[in-house]
């Protein structure tokens, strides 16, 4: 069994009640955060356990907090990205739902480190139930002296908000985040200035994920030391990784990042194999922007080593042979599925999520999906192929905000990896509408380069 | 004790220039002039806060500031860029920059109906002006281009959102010129439009300069539509003493003979309004009498608008006696023995302005 840090006392009954959370030791780190340690100290725990980001870049938490301008008499806010809308990744409505206090721990916390008094739960609009849990757990925690006024005696305060959005993926990218709560349209600013200097309200804000602040807690219960011997290299501590697709048991699971994509997948302690005695065609290990990697790829790098579930190891080989940890949406396909299908899933969302605010994205997804859509229906041409890499090449990179990049990306490795697949679609559209192109030869063991002779 | 001001030097394409902290690259360059200046279509230095949405202005900073001189990891939107001390872009000189663009345009044009031969704004368009100067020669956009009907916002401006390229100009100057606002983007992505709820007509004395601001022909003056050609008309600085606070009074009127066919704002070289004009001047004033006219207004000679301005241009050689082994041509006829029709005493490229009927009137 991997050990567990965020997960440990899920399996209590009534966990996510004050009462149960409390007795099993809950807000033992926010006490001692508050009581024995300065702000300055709390951050040098987060900084010493390497936790980074778990939104999807990966950026180092405790750099981040460090960057916060502290200007005199201006408000700081903490804002926790709960707008989890990533096709795939649904690790966050987990935790927010069945250990709500865990996440209010952390909220508190990384509020007393960054000297914030108010704090903002940005939730999507489509987890409609979850804010009455949040609130529910929020006024049980202010009941018992943990939010609110001088919060047990240490003369802090903290109110913490809940916010829900309105259904909009782009909500999720931390500025137009800000621009929605503060009543706007979700368009995302133009950076620099980042959020830490001019965010909220034009007031210094630091913008995290949920898993990301509920993780602080572990860190402050262990110890910043202790976390980082967690996992492998900079890849520190525990991950929350949201499997689905074609596996016999999907789920969230929280894993050490100390494993191998082949164990996550085959082992039974987490997705079980893949469900139906099939087999392992491809995969997309975070959230459907990463790049999708075929089977060969996925369980080892171009180099023949095996491939870890770490930041490092799936982005082994840059974007030609890897691809991302990102937010942990871990999407499998078996020999049934349809690459090209997929990608024109993925191009759709895409498309209809783009905010419509700089050109490349705002035309281009569109573009990129009704290409995709007449190879599918077989009315695609070869050049089509071309075409489309010519588009992604041009959005990615070029837009205000990320979801131009994560636009292309998808398109970029499908092409990549599965351009075999998308040509027999052009090719053969009469058969492409009747049956899948199959496993092919996207499993095959890789021809490694021997190393070059001394 | 003041502080004696530090400028920040900067090079783009190699051309340096020493400007003020906090300028944009796109200013930087503007001070410059000339090719390297990126081309802009939301950007609009009288509005504030527009900018970086349309791409055009991509440029590479290959060195970010001499303190830290690692270049930018992506191109960045130089209208919202600030310089640094000592930092390095490239605009035409990069291959990669021109490249971008080239797809940037490619997108703009993608759902632009180019209805060019019975748009207003031909002529003065910036988007005509970037795709001939950046554009590809066709596209390779197979599908239906997005349309929409057109809309009346108030009795005097029309909308056509089919040629919008969302460059949010006119949302800023709603916003901040007029007191309330009242219209803005509706709508998300490809779908995304500038619209009023229910239709409201946008009552507000300086609504007008939506029209002005605008790049493409989305948003055009009713008093204006299909009444004549931009180049066809002759522009002249006028002004009037405007009862309107806020109004500058200063407008370019365009002429035909006597005959105001249109009001604007006065623009720079780079289409943008010098001064703001309110809707009475620009809407309601189109006799001459209503006018003091200071005289013919100067248009960049780049511009189809300037098509028969003459002054500066240098006479073509002759070459025939070249050709012709230095025989001189026999003249059959000298049409000016006979007729002074063609008033050879009026040399063009003696004429300030778009030559016009009233020249040889004179």
């Amino acid at each position: 069994m991997g050990r567990k840090l965020l997960f440990d006392k899920a399996h209590i009954e009534g966990i996510r009640y004050y009462d149960v959370y409390r007795a099993n030791g809950g807000y033992g780190s926010a006490e001692k955060a508050l009581k024995s340690m300065s702000p300055d100290q709390v951050l040098d725990e987060v900084k010493k356990s390497g936790l980074r980001g778990r939104g999807g870049a990966g950026f180092p938490t405790g750099m981040k907090w460090s960057f916060i301008a502290k200007p005199e008499g201006v408000p700081r806010y903490l804002v926790c990205n709960a707008d989890e809308s990533e096709p795939g990744t649904f690790k966050d409505r987990y935790l927010m739902e069945f250990l709500p206090h865990l996440l209010i721990e952390g909220l508190l916390i990384s509020s007393y480190t960054l000297g914030c008094n108010s704090c903002y739960i940005y939730i999507r609009g489509e987890y409609a139930w979850i804010p009455d849990i949040l609130e529910e757990a929020i006024a049980d925690a202010k009941k018992n002296g943990w939010l609110g006024k001088n919060i047990q005696g240490t003369g802090f305060d903290l109110e913490i908000y809940v916010q829900r959005g309105a259904g909009a993926y782009i909500c999720g990218e931390e500025t137009a985040l800000i621009e929605s709560l503060e009543g706007k349209r979700g368009n995302p600013r133009i950076k620099p200035p980042f959020p830490a200097v001019k965010g909220l309200w034009d007031c210094p804000t630091v913008v995290n994920n949920v898993e990301t602040l509920a993780t602080v807690v572990p860190i402050l219960r262990i110890g910043g030391e202790e976390y980082a011997k967690y996992g492998t290299g900079k890849s520190t501590g525990t991950k929350l990784i949201s499997a689905c697709g074609n596996i016999n048991k999907p789920g969230v699971y929280e894993i050490e990042m100390n494993i191998s994509v082949e164990e996550f997948i085959y082992s039974d302690e987490y997705c079980g194999g893949i469900a139906n005695g099939k087999r392992l065609k491809a995969c997309i290990p975070g959230g459907s922007s990463v790049p999708i990697l075929p089977a060969n790829l996925l369980l080892k790098t171009a180099k023949g080593e095996p491939r870890m579930m770490t930041y490092e190891s799936l982005a082994d080989g840059g974007f030609a042979t890897g691809t991302m940890l990102g937010s942990g949406g871990f999407i499998v396909l078996d020999e049934d599925q349809c690459i090209v299908k997929n990608t024109l899933t993925f191009a759709r969302f895409y498309h209809h999520e783009s905010c419509g605010q700089c050109s490349p994205c705002r035309e281009g997804t569109g573009w990129m999906k009704r290409v995709l859509l007449n190879i599918e229906n077989g009315k695609g041409k070869m050049s089509d192929i071309d075409l489309l890499w010519d588009i992604q090449r041009k959005i990615e990179g070029n837009t205000i905000c990320p979801l131009g990049d994560a636009a292309a990306w998808p398109v970029a490795a499908a092409i990549r990896h599965f351009r075999d697949e998308f040509e027999w679609h052009v090719l053969h559209p009469e058969e492409a509408t009747k049956r899948n192109y199959g496993l092919a030869h996207y499993a095959d063991p890789l021809e490694i380069a021997a190393p070059a002779a001394v | 004790m003041a502080e004696e001001k530090k400028l920040f030097k900067v090079k783009i394409d190699n051309i340096s220039v020493e400007v003020e902290p906090g300028t944009t690259i796109l200013n930087a360059a503007r001070q410059i002039g000339g090719d390297i200046v990126p081309p802009a279509m939301c950007y609009y230095s009288k509005l504030k806060g527009s900018g970086g949405k349309c791409r055009t202005c991509l440029v590479k900073v290959s060195k970010g500031s001499d303190a830290d001189p690692r270049p930018m990891p992506k191109l960045v939107a130089s209208c919202r860029t600030t310089v640094m001390d000592g930092m390095e872009v490239a605009n035409i000189t990069s291959p990669e920059v021109l490249e971008a663009r080239k797809g940037v345009v490619e997108f703009l044009l993608l759902n632009h109906p180019l209805d060019c031969p019975v748009c207003d704004q031909a002529g003065e368009c910036h988007l005509q002006d970037l795709s001939y100067e950046h554009g590809a020669d066709s596209t390779r956009y197979e599908f239906k281009r997005r349309t929409f009907d057109k809309v009346d916002i108030g009795d005097k401006i029309q909308l056509h959102m089919t040629r919008c390229i969302l460059c949010y100009r006119c949302v800023f100057t709603a916003d901040q010129l007029t007191e309330k606002r009242e219209h803005g983007v509706l709508g998300r992505g490809e779908a995304a439009e500038i619209g009023t709820y229910i239709q409201q007509s946008l009552d507000n004395n300086f609504i007008g300069n939506v029209i002005d601001v605008c790049p493409v022909g989305a948003l055009t003056d009713k008093t204006f539509r299909f009444k004549n050609r931009v180049w066809f008309l002759k522009p002249v600085d006028a002004h009037r003493e405007c009862n309107d606070p806020k109004c500058c009074g200063k407008v370019a009127l365009w002429m035909r003979g006597d005959e105001v066919f249109r009001v604007t704002a006065r623009k720079d070289k780079y289409g943008e309004v010098e001064e703001w004009i309110c809707d009475t001047c620009r809407f309601d004033k189109k006799e001459v009498k209503d006018w003091v006219i200071e005289g013919p207004r100067k248009i960049e000679r780049q511009s189809v608008i300037s098509q028969g301005h003459y002054v500066g241009v240098n006479k073509p050689k002759e070459t025939l006696v070249e050709v012709l082994d230095g025989r001189q041509p026999k003249l059959l006829l000298d049409i000016h023995n006979i007729s002074e029709v063609n008033k050879p005493n009026i040399d063009l490229s003696q004429i300030n302005g778009p030559a016009h009927s009233d020249d040889f009137n004179k």
